[in-house]
């Protein structure tokens, strides 16, 4: 296995993980209709200029979310 | 059932296509309302096909089933209960097919409704570029739904859906995903009172209480009782669910996409390359100034040549009725109270138009939810959202629709305080009082050897009426208290190239919007103040009326002068004079206390009555000849001219911050549900307006 769990807020740029689980309710009910589901591979694919909010790809769609979204979402580093 | 309209509902993510689709369909004979009792808009149109009328709803976009935000709302409680009046006959679930996974999963939550409902699969051409293609029969067979692809922008595709439209819709024949356990017990008492419903639609009405199903009262109580048992969580069931079905959705898509080739140009990478570009720290800054910079230049120089036309068209019509009528109050009426509000109107559609054509193309290219995305930062901060980033823009065009578009904001005080900031930004009626005040009292010099002295303050009130909104809210964000989350979860969309029906069809709502929203408070307003103007109490408004009758016409200017003695006493006048005292510590008089108050209809009458109160026998045409006798008119308390330097800046000011227009209020009391807000921002932009100007006259004068 790779490095332990971490919060997607974070990952710095242009690394992928794991979705693991959600420490929110609320976010957790918005990201999963998304398709954030635990299980799929998230890259985080950009910062906004200001440092926040970033953009994840997760399987075909970017979005945007703020750091304290993200921060919410518990992931599993990617094996490089 | 030959003549019986097919109730059509079109559901699906957001950016999967379904405006397309719909206008596709239906063509430009669409019908835009209001849901009932809620501020959601209700795009609906009709048309026909073998036979058969279709009546097609164009329903919120959504992810799930799950409703957040009152649009959401609507989404769920038409296809789920079948007692709202719009409940469907046929379901069209659009997809987009670059996102297959979420897609279906939304796909399976109204297949599971039970309901007839074809799956829809849009913009499938660009799965080409992946080397990827969707297996259609294979994807109908596994969810026993018909599904077809379709290119909304070419119309590829669409002679089968109509196709598979007038036959015979069956609901899908298997359930895709189990209600979870803990609901079994009560959706089989809910199908005991609905026994049409599936296991599925009756879980929906436990889950949200909002769907008005006819149920019994004691099933009513039942799940109510359910909903406040210890233990029930609706968020805990509604994530199991979700993620069951997402198991099952992840499943079954590497069985309908197929591999084809090795992928060629993937539109993914281009999007890519441009947000390296349009996100980036600077370029990408640079790159929002330069649109906005290109999208301001091009509104000033597209629209002035249609506006004059409109301006000739409407000064010909009032022309014509003059000829044509007899002298008398019903002419008078008619050409200065319902054209000049006429006229008033549609004279803003060539900015309106040209603005929203841009801000359209921005949004339809997908660029609009990167500024978003960029500016959520610096918005947050000021208690708005990067959502407010539409609505604050379209400020610029007209108030009217832009308050509207802050609809998809989903915090209540994010959306209220939007909306409340929204007028503060300049928009197109203040254009001409600005030229006029600019040509009056900034000098045509040049600073730094080429920048334009009236450009840049022009330039400036726009940038003031930004920061006035920004700080504003910022107050409105420590005043108002709110539970309610702030969040920023946006999709941003693959680029692609405007869909030209699309943004027709946007440019054509939002003029919609402002004729009938605005347009008919204006005309009202209009008729009033030519009532105001044209009667007056006592002898002296006799007097001048009867000079007006005997007077030469062979002298015009001498009746203008007469005009301009009648304006001054009659009720507008007086209402001016009335006034005077709470505007002279600005140093502004009665001349400008009545444009002022005309100046509630739109802003722009302002260059109107003051061609009226400076007898320019040419009306409001003659710019020049307003501009050299307000420049003459002396303030007699001090000798010195009245538009001075300071009463210039204060009135632009005023009229950068005062909330005058009716049009505004009336859309705010409907979109924040009463009056308390309207009265409040009313209050507040006067009290910035008289302040500000009142300030810039003590500092300068």
């Amino acid at each position: 296995m790779g490095a332990g769990n971490q919060c997607l807020g974070c990952v710095s740029v242009g690394q992928s993980a794991y979705i693991e689980s959600f420490t929110d309710e609320f976010v957790e009910l918005k990201m999963l209709e998304m398709g954030v589901v635990p299980g799929e591979l998230v890259v985080v694919e950009r910062i906004a200029p200001s440092g926040d909010p970033i953009a994840i790809r997760v399987s075909d769609s970017l979005i945007g979310v703020r750091k304290e979204e993200a921060s919410k979402i518990q992931v599993k580093q990617a094996e490089r | 059932m030959a003549d019986k309209k097919i109730k059509v509902a079109l559901a699906g993510n957001p950016n999967s296509g379904k405006s397309t689709l719909f206008n596709r369909l239906t063509g430009l004979t669409q019908k835009i309302a209001n849901f009932p009792g809620v501020t959601v808009e209700k795009k609906s149109g009709i048309f026909e096909f073998g036979g058969k009328t279709f009546e097609l709803l164009d329903l919120p976009g959504t992810y799930s089933l799950y409703p957040k935000t009152p649009e959401e709302w609507i989404t769920t409680a038409v296809l789920c209960d079948e007692s709202d009046p719009s409940f469907p006959d046929l379901t069209l679930i659009v997809a987009d097919s670059t996102n297959i996974k979420r897609s279906v999963f939304f796909a399976t939550q109204v297949a599971d409704l039970g309901r007839p409902c074809i799956l829809v699969l849009n913009m499938a051409d660009m799965l080409d570029g992946r080397g990827e293609e969707i297996d259609v029969a294979e994807a109908s067979k596994l969810l026993s739904i018909p599904v077809v692809l379709v290119n909304a922008i070419d119309g590829h595709g669409f002679e089968s859906l109509k196709e598979l439209m007038t036959g015979a819709v069956q609901p899908a024949s298997v359930v895709f995903n189990q209600v979870p356990e803990s609901a079994t017990a009560l959706v089989k008492l809910i199908r005991n009172d609905l026994p049409k419903l599936t296991d599925y639609a009756a879980f929906q009405i436990i889950m949200d209480p909002g769907v008005k199903a006819p149920i019994s009262e004691n099933t009513r109580s039942r799940i109510d009782a359910l909903r406040s048992a210890d233990g029930f969580s609706a968020m805990k069931i509604q994530s199991a669910e979700t993620l069951s079905r997402y198991e099952k959705v992840a499943a079954l898509v590497p069985q309908i996409v197929r591999k084809k080739h090795a992928s060629g140009s993937d539109y993914r990478k281009i999007t890519s390359k441009l947000d390296d570009i349009l996100i980036h720290p600077i370029t990408g800054y640079l790159a929002f100034l330069f649109v906005m910079f290109v999208m301001f230049q091009a509104v000033f120089a597209w629209a002035s040549a249609p506006m004059e036309l409109i301006d000739s068209f409407f000064a010909w019509c009032g022309s014509q009725v003059e000829g044509a009528m007899p002298a008398g109050v019903f002419r008078d009426l008619i050409v200065n109270g319902i054209l000049a509000g006429l006229g008033g109107v549609v004279i803003f559609i060539p900015q309106i138009a040209l603005l929203f054509f841009f801000i359209t193309i921005l949004e339809d290219t997908g660029y609009m939810a990167r500024v978003s995305f960029m500016m959520d930062k610096l918005l947050r901060r000021y208690g708005l959202n990067g959502r407010s980033v539409i609505p604050m823009i379209s400020g610029v065009a007209c108030a009217v629709p832009a308050i509207l578009s802050a609809r998809t904001i989903a915090n209540r005080k994010e959306r209220l305080i939007t909306m409340f900031v929204t007028p503060l930004m300049s928009c197109s009626a203040r254009l001409p009082v600005y030229t006029l005040l600019i040509a009056l009292v900034i000098p045509d010099d040049r600073v730094f050897g080429f920048l334009n002295m009236q450009g840049l303050v022009l330039m400036g009130l726009y940038l003031i009426g930004f920061i006035a909104a920004i700080l504003s809210a910022w107050v409105m964000k420590h005043m108002l208290k709110s539970q309610e989350r702030s969040f920023f979860i946006m999709e941003l969309p693959v680029y692609r190239l405007p869909r030209w029906r699309n943004v027709l069809q946007v440019i054509l709502d939002k003029i919609s919007v402002f004729v009938f929203e605005a347009g008919k408070v204006i005309v009202a307003i209009s008729i009033i103040l030519w009532a105001l103007a044209s009667y007056g109490p006592g002898d002296e408004f006799e007097q001048i009326e009867k000079q007006m009758e005997q007077v030469d016409v062979s002298d015009p200017h001498a009746y203008t002068v007469l005009a301009s003695e009648k304006l001054k006493w009659s009720y507008a006048g007086r209402l001016g004079s009335a006034i005077e005292p709470v505007l002279e510590p600005l140093g502004f008089d009665w001349k400008i206390g009545i444009a002022l108050v005309t100046s509630f209809a739109a802003r722009e009458v302002f260059v109107g009555t003051m061609s009226t109160i400076y007898s320019v026998d040419g009306g409001e045409e003659d710019v020049m000849t307003i501009r050299e006798k307000m420049r003459a008119e002396i303030n007699p308390s001090n000798g010195k001219p009245r538009y001075d330097l300071p009463t210039g800046i204060g009135l632009m000011l005023f009229y950068a911050f005062a909330l005058q227009c009716m049009s505004t209020l009336a859309v705010m009391k409907r979109e924040s549900g009463g009056w308390r807000w309207p009265i409040l921002q009313f209050a507040y932009m006067g009290f910035l307006a008289y302040f500000s100007a009142l300030l810039v006259h003590l500092a300068m004068g």
